[in-house]
Formats: C-alpha cells, structure tokens, sequence
C-alpha cells in the first residue's frame, strides 16, 4: 500500500467526488453529506498515515510513484513529496473535513454538486503538491480552476459571475505562461521531470524571462501586489467553504510554486530579482494592512489581511536563508488555520444575521458568548499572539529578515502593530459593546456543529502555536537542502 | 507499375461507393415508414468501411492507380476516423432530420458521397485526384446545407458556401496550373522533385502556391478566407453543421498534408510566414469576435476558425512533430466539435431549435447530467487541463517552440484566455443563470443519450490513451514521409 499512498490520497476524494455527484438532486442530500464526509475523514486518515511514514532526515523525495503516462513527450504520472510539501498535504485534508462539516446545513441547494466540488478539488490540490511531472502538475493545477469557478458562481453572493470570471481569467492568463515556460524547459531539457529542471543550467537571460513566466502564475495565485485585485472580489462572493479553501489552500500553492520552481530552478534570476520581490513583499505587508484597516465588510477585511500575511511569505521566501525558508512555510500553514477559522467565524454570523457589514454588529458577545471566544483566539492569532500558530512564521521571518537587512526587518515588523490594529479593531466593533440592535439580540449561540469545527481549528492553532517543532521538523532537511540549491549558482 | 490493376488499397473508397449508389436506390423501393433500412444500411456502411480501412492498415505505403492513388499508415487513421465520425454524426441527427422532415435517403446518400470524397483526398497522391475528391466533398456538403429547402437562412448559406467554395476551387486548380506549368506533372511526388530542383525565389514559383495556400485557406475557414464560415454553420440545419464542423476538418488536415507538405515542402521558408499571418489572424478573429456572438451555432463557428489557426501552428513548425500535433489536433477537434453540435441537436425539439446561447440558460436546474457533459466539452474546447484539448493545444505549442517561434506560443497561448472567456461564458449560462420559463422539457432518444455521455466523458476517460494516440499519429506522418522517398 505504502507504493501508491500518494495516488491513494488523490484519488480516494477524486472518487468519491464522481459517487457524490452521482446521487443527483436534492432529495437525497443526506447521503450526499454522508458519503462526502466520509470520503474526505479517510483521505485525512490516509494522509496521516503520510506522516507516519515520512522519514524526516532525508531531503529526498518520498513515496515517490512513477510511470509513463505520454511517451511521445516524456510525460509521466510521477509522484513524490518532500518536507515542503507534505505539510501542505496535511493541512488541504484537514481543511477539506472541515469544510464538509460546515457546509452540512448551510448549503440546501445542489447539495451534491457542492460536495463533489470540493472533494475533487481536494484530490487535485493534494495533486499539486505532489506531482513531480510539469505537466501532470500543470493539470492538477488548472483543473482545480473550475470545480472553484462553480462553487463560486453557484453558491457565492450577489456579484459572483463578475468575481469568479475574473478569478478565473486572471489565474489563467498566470498559468498559461507558466505552461510556456515548462515547454520552454522541455525543449532544452527533453524532459518533463522538475528535478531534472533542478540540474539543468540555464543563463541568465533565459533564468530572468522563465522567472517572469512563473512569477505570472505565483503572483497571481499568492496574490503579490499589484495582481492581487481578484482576491477580495472573489473572497467576498465565495460561500464560507470556498473562502476558507482560496485563502486556506489555494493561496498557498503561489509560495509553495515559488519554492518548487524559482527558487531551486532558477537560483540566479531569484537572486537577481530578489529586491523585487522583497519591495513587492514590503508593499503588501504595509500599504495592504493600511487598506484592510479601513474595510467596512468583514471579508473583505479578512482578505486583505490574507494579502498581507502571503506578503510575509513571500518576503520569507526570498530573503535566502533557512529561518525565512521556514518561517515562510510556517506562516502558510498557520494562515491557512487562522483565515479559514476567520472565515467561518464570517460565516457563523452571516448565516444567521445575512450581513457580512461591521456595522450591523455589535455586543455579539452578549448574545453568542461561546462564540466570542472562539472568535477572540482567531483574532489574536491573526494578529500574531505568542502562543498561537501566527507568531511562529511572523517571527521567524523577522528573525531571517535581520540577518540580511535591518530595514527590512523593521518594516515587516511593522505588521505586528497594523495586524493588530485592523483584526482586533473589527473583533471590538463587532463582539463588544452594548447590543447594537434586535437581530443581534436575537442571535443564537454556536451550536454543537459550529463548535465542533472551531474547536479542531482552535486545537490546532494552539497546538501549532505552543509546539512548532512537529512542522518545523518535517520540513527542516528540505528546506537545508533548498537553501544550498538556491546558493548555488547555475552560472 | 505493371499492367494489372491493383485495387486493393482502395476498397473501403469503392465500398463506401458502391454502397452509397445501393442505398440510393433501395430507398426509392421503401415507403416512409421503412426509412430505418437506409439508416441502418448507411450505418453499416459506414461501420464496415471503418473496419475495411483498419484491415489495410499498414505503415509502408502501397501506391495503385499509377501512382495516381496511394494507401499509407495517414490515409487509414483518417479514414476511420472520417467514417467513425460520420457514424456517429447520423445517430446524432436521425432524431432532429425527423422532426424536420429532412428524413430522407438522399441525406444519407450526400452523406455517404462526402464521406468517398474525404477518403479520395486522404489518398491522393495526385493533384488532380485531390481535386476530384475535394469537388466531390464539397457539392455534397452545398447540397447538405442546402437540404432544408423552405428555410431561407439554409438556402442563403446554402448559396454563399457554393460561391465561394467555387471561387476557392478555382483558385486552388489556378494554382496547381502554374504548379504544372512549372513542373510538367500533377503528379505529387513529381512535382515535389521538380520544386526541389528549383529555386525557391522563383516568383512563378512562390505565384502557385500563393494561389494553392488561398485555396487551401479557403476550404479550412481560416482568416482572412472565413468570411463563409459564420454564416454557413449558422444557417444550414444543425445535423447538416455537425457534418460540415466535424469530419472535412481531418480531410482539411489531409489535404494539406499532401499538397503543401507533400508537393511543396521543400518552399517551407515560404510559406512558413504566410501561414503564420493566417494562423496568428484566425486564432486571433476567431476567438474576439466569439465574445459578441449571442448564437452558439454561429460561436462555434468562430471557435472552429480559432481551431483550425491552432492547427495550422503544428503544420508551419514544418517538422514531423509538428505536423503529427496538427492531425492530433484536428482529431481531437472533430470529436469535439462533434459533442457541442450535438448538444445543440439534443437540445432541439420539434419547432424549437436550441442555438441560441440563451437557450443554454439554467441547464443544470433543468438536466444537471447534461449540463456536466456541456461542461466536459467547453472546457476541452477551452484548452484547460486536464480534458483532452488541452493536450492537443501543448502538442502544437510544443512543436512551434521546438523551432524557436517562442514569440508565436505567446501570442497563441494569450489569445487562448480570450477564448476561454466566452467557453466559461456557455458554463456560466449553464450553471449560474435560472432557466427561460418557456423552454420545452428535454426528451432525447436512447442512442442520442448513449452517444452524448460516451462522446463528453472521452474528453476526460481518453487521457491515459493520449500516448498511444500520438504515437500513431508521429507513425502516420512518418509513413506519409516514407512515400515521398520511396
């Protein structure tokens, strides 16, 4: 079983997305819940035992799977994963059972297609983490654009046609490069094969176009400044589900595409365009937050506040050293935790107020107490709080930031005090005070559902937050292994 | 060659033939009710000329005719591909023909006379063959087109395809004149060895195949000769569209392939560029002007100049893989282009023709199951992984950057955003839009139903196939090759 893990975790919610769909309209929605959610707790089951397996001391790909799929390209079914991509593999199947519990009564419509939607896209998520084939990789990566095309335009809020068009054509337009860019590889390569791309020397001219190619497809899906327009569009149209999946996932793949593909591939064009990438970086941790600030609608709020924190990443990523590598990774996985639990906060009162305005809230505390406080951790995480996940990435990153420049340091740490600001400023406005009107008073506290999935989130902010060594661990020889590549010059 | 004449290598053409000449005249001894014989008959036709086509499969070319005719390991895939699709083009239409009362034994008989004509053109090695074929083609689909005659729109497109299919007829045998003028022969291998010798400056020369490639522009609908295409696909009956955007698209491929690969290959650096002004023109066309089209008949017409420029990128990259991603393409293409008409036609009821993109409007409240299989189709046409047109889009990119036009895969690959907007827009109207009250309820026919799911899963369950399917291909083109030396 160990030989085909990897498939197994892909296809098992593949599959089970096709046998969801296939129990058709809305009258049998129960079955349709049921299947899915058990479906989506045993590939989190199967990705656990991914851990289990994993060998942490090597970093060397794992699991690795590998058989010729189109000859005439040297295209292969190839699998494998190493530190970097296992965790986001664990965090994708925890979210995905999550998601599936918070769409239990929510979603009355289509049931079906809702859950097959993201059961396939979590197998093809998971795909995109572990493909070890451009091409294969290619084709997780955009067949995952439509399964959330539709979550988007079928569940989402009033303006969702505009919002998931321009989702989806601006991630294609980025994509498509990225495709040029493989086939560019292939051709002085002839191979599909991202670690032979590892190997390959490349000038510098051909590294700074091909680091464009991709910048165009991680940019975007990161989001980075100025391409990040989509994003709040998108976030404020998605249903809850989809939300916690962008910001908590697909966010994510952008950093972990510059990890697997600019960083190791095109060492020299990273280094060449690093004040770039560090400036854009800065960009969003400081003029983003600033915007967020003065949002009125909480999920727009939230997703600026994601733009920000994927800033951070970004700037982890290429300040080149093994505490901004990790802290990077850390910070991804501890925003997938915190914006996904945001989300869902946005959603716990959206389903019962029909507001996602700041305004219409206020005194939620009285009325919701258990709730507050779940509300309130989430908040101090995305702020940063020691002791929850969101301090670990932010300072390790700072930390890697004054090894290399000073300022550089001080300007992201400027995020402390506006993530503060923004966050906690929405919590007061919306949770304390007096009462704000009837429906807040009539407000009804998490039920037992609600609770249930905010206290998974919750176990495992903490968790993340009071012991990181667990996910700093697994990916530690990795990312030792990335910082030398990316010190290595292909000149 | 000696003096017996050996037929062999053409007898799915001369059953195909002979068939079609049976059915003509056993349909004038049935009554209406019976019309399910020459249905029937036309479908076992078509399904035993797959078979008779399969048989003669070889990799080695076997010329007949003096060399007038000739079978290789190209001639086969197309021409099963050619009758498979046809077959499945009649179980498409059988339903919508008899609801408009279209049906008759002459539909089957033009169909049949067509699909000879396509067969003919993929054995040419002739340029007078060729010519025989392409006529015979394309009288028939004028007649096709032309087959509802009551209707206005039919008779008008009906009309302009034959005005000007003929003028590009003309031009076409204008430029295969100079070709032999030049030359003294028709023969393709002939001329080949005759342009080689000559050079490739010489401006009667570079005359006749500047006169061939417009003809040849011409019959595949590309800019700046499309101006038929919309008009054509809008105003012929949809089964008679389903035939016209399917199968003549592989017989298209076929045609360039002998004449401007077989018979002038050696003025590549001549009509590289004029193909790439076609290529970039057509792919560029034909998906921003989908964006205004209202009419899904008249959007898949653009859609299919926009195709056919993405099929001539892996024909101007002017290598083996290239032309082997072209055939891949147009094969692909065929089939679906085959599914989205088809919708249409299962779409359609009796007095109600569902082309226009609104009727689209809310099917997955009305049909989730079609409007998934829909989906499968658009998104293939779009190009976006991991349905099976995407494969077909890296073939020919990958060939064109494999000769350096890297610039050209750019523009090819940004223009494929644009066409994927108004792809996105048929799911969108699907998926996000509540259904026209007044549309009538969707009943399909059982085979219809079958055909329809078999034809959209392909685009997905074909994929750990794709190899294989390639790897024909690169044999048919290498065969094709093969006979030129030989």
């Amino acid at each position: 079983m160990d030989a085909h893990l990897l498939s197994l975790v892909i296809w098992t919610p593949i599959i089970g997305g096709v046998l969801v769909l296939a129990t058709g309209g809305d009258e049998r929605a129960p079955i349709a819940r049921k299947i899915a959610l058990a479906f989506s707790v045993v590939t989190f089951l199967f990705s656990l035992s991914l851990y289990s397996g994993f060998d942490k001391t090597t970093a060397a790909m794992q699991f690795i799977e590998r058989a010729p799929w189109i000859s005439t390209f040297n295209i292969f079914y190839h699998l494998g994963i190493d530190g970097i991509a296992l965790p986001f593999i664990l965090l994708t199947t925890f979210l995905t059972v999550i998601v599936v519990i918070a769409g239990w009564q929510i979603i009355q419509i289509k049931v079906a297609q809702y859950m097959a939607a993201f059961l396939i896209m979590e197998g093809l998520m998971i795909g995109v983490f572990s493909a070890l084939d451009a091409i294969l990789f290619y084709v997780f990566w955009e067949g995952m654009l439509i399964p959330m095309f539709i979550i988007i335009g079928i569940w989402g809020g009033p303006n969702r046609i505009y919002a998931t068009i321009k989702f989806f054509l601006f991630t294609l337009t980025g994509s498509l490069l990225m495709l040029v860019a493989f086939i560019y590889l292939y051709q002085q390569s002839r191979s599909f094969s991202i670690p032979d791309y590892y190997l390959l020397p490349l000038n510098i001219n051909e590294q700074i176009l091909l680091f464009i190619a991709f910048f165009a497809a991680f940019a975007v899906k990161v989001p980075m400044v100025p391409v990040h327009t989509w994003l709040p569009d998108a976030h404020v149209e998605a249903p809850t589900g989809g939300s916690v999946i962008l910001a908590a996932i697909m966010l994510k793949m952008g950093g972990y595409g510059f990890l697997r593909f600019n960083l190791p591939i095109l060492p020299d064009a990273s280094h060449a365009l690093a004040g770039f990438m560090i400036a854009l970086s800065l960009i969003a941790i400081i003029y983003i937050a600033l915007v967020a600030l003065v949002q009125e609608d909480m999920k727009k709020l939230i997703a600026y506040s994601s733009v920000a924190h994927m800033g951070f990443v970004t700037l982890g990523l290429f300040i080149f050293n093994e505490q901004g590598i990790e802290g990077g990774i850390a910070q991804m996985i501890s925003h997938g935790f915190i914006s996904g639990a945001l989300f869902l906060c946005v959603g716990v009162l959206y389903d019962r107020m029909h507001s996602r305005q700041i305004s219409s809230y206020g005194g939620v505390a009285n009325t919701m107490p258990v709730f507050a406080s779940f509300m309130m951790l989430f908040a101090m995480a995305n702020a940063g709080l020691p002791g929850t996940s969101g301090f670990v990435g932010e300072f390790l990153v700072i930390l890697g930031a004054f090894k290399v420049n000073v300022w550089y340091a001080v300007l992201a740490g400027t995020t402390l005090i506006f993530g503060a600001a923004y966050t906690l400023w929405m919590y007061k406005r919306v949770i304390y005070g007096a009462v704000a009107n009837d429906a807040v008073k009539a407000l009804s506290d998490a039920s037992a559902r609600e609770v249930v999935f905010l206290s998974l989130l919750a176990a495992a902010v903490l968790i993340m937050g009071v012991w990181p060594f667990p996910v700093l661990d697994i990916m530690h020889a990795s990312v030792e292994n990335l910082v030398a590549q990316t010190a290595a010059s292909k000149l | 060659m000696n003096g017996t004449l050996n037929v062999t290598p053409a007898i799915p053409e001369l059953f195909v033939f002979t068939m079609a000449c049976v059915i003509l005249v056993v349909d004038l001894y049935i009554s209406k009710e019976q019309r399910a014989i020459s249905y029937g008959l036309t479908l076992l036709t078509l399904g035993i000329g797959a078979m008779l086509s399969l048989l003669s499969f070889s990799a080695e070319p076997v010329f007949t005719f003096n060399n007038m005719f000739v079978d290789d390991a190209l001639s086969d895939v197309v021409k099963i591909a050619i009758c498979v699709i046809t077959l499945l083009v009649f179980v498409y239409s059988r339903e919508y023909i008899e609801a408009r009362g279209l049906y008759k034994g002459e539909y089957f008989v033009l169909g049949l006379f067509a699909v000879v004509g396509m067969m003919v053109m993929a054995s040419a090695n002739h340029f007078l063959v060729l010519y025989l074929g392409l006529e015979l083609l394309s009288l028939s689909l004028y007649s096709l087109v032309a087959f509802q005659r009551d209707s206005e729109l039919a008779t008008e497109a009906a009309m302009k395809y034959f005005v000007l299919g003929a003028l590009a007829s003309g031009m076409m045998l204008y430029g295969m004149s100079i070709l032999y003028g030049l030359t003294g022969s028709l023969d393709i291998p002939t001329v080949r060895k005759a342009v080689g010798g000559m050079s490739p400056d010489d401006v009667v020369l570079i005359f006749g195949l500047v006169f061939v490639l417009v003809g040849l522009a011409f019959k595949l609908g590309v800019v700046p000769f499309h101006m038929w295409v919309p008009d054509v696909y809008h105003g012929a009956p949809t089964s008679s569209t389903l035939f016209i955007g399917t199968t003549p698209k592989i017989a298209g491929f076929a045609i360039v392939i002998r004449l401007l690969i077989g018979g002038l290959e050696d003025l590549h650096g001549a009509w590289r560029d004029m193909v790439i002004i076609l290529a970039v023109l057509s792919i560029a066309t034909g998906n921003l002007i989908a964006i205004a089209q209202t009419n899904l008949k008249r959007m898949l017409a653009y859609s299919a100049i926009s195709h056919m420029g993405f099929m001539l990128l892996g024909i101007l990259a002017g290598t083996p893989t290239g032309y082997s991603a072209a055939l891949f393409y147009s094969l692909i293409y065929a089939f679906m282009s085959l599914g989205a008409f088809g919708m249409i036609l299962l779409l359609s009821r009796e007095g109600f023709e569902a082309d226009e993109l609104e009727d689209l409007k809310g099917l997955n409240q009305r049909n989730s199951w079609y409007a998934l299989l829909m989906l499968l189709l658009m998104v293939s046409m779009a190009g976006i992984p991991p349905a099976v047109g995407f494969f077909a889009k890296l073939a020919v990119i990958q060939a064109i950057v494999d000769v350096n036009l890297v610039w050209l895969a750019v523009v090819a690959v940004l223009f494929a955003v644009v066409g994927a907007f108004y792809y996105l827009r048929v799911i969108k109207l699907m998926y996000f839009d509540p259904p026209n009250e007044d549309v009538p309820a969707i009943q399909a026919a059982p085979d219809l139903k079958i055909v329809m799911g078999v034809n959209a899963w392909a685009m997905l369950l074909v994929l750990p196939w794709i190899g294989p399917i390639q790897q024909l291909c690169l044999t048919a083109v290498a065969s094709v090759m093969n006979g030129f030396v030989s």
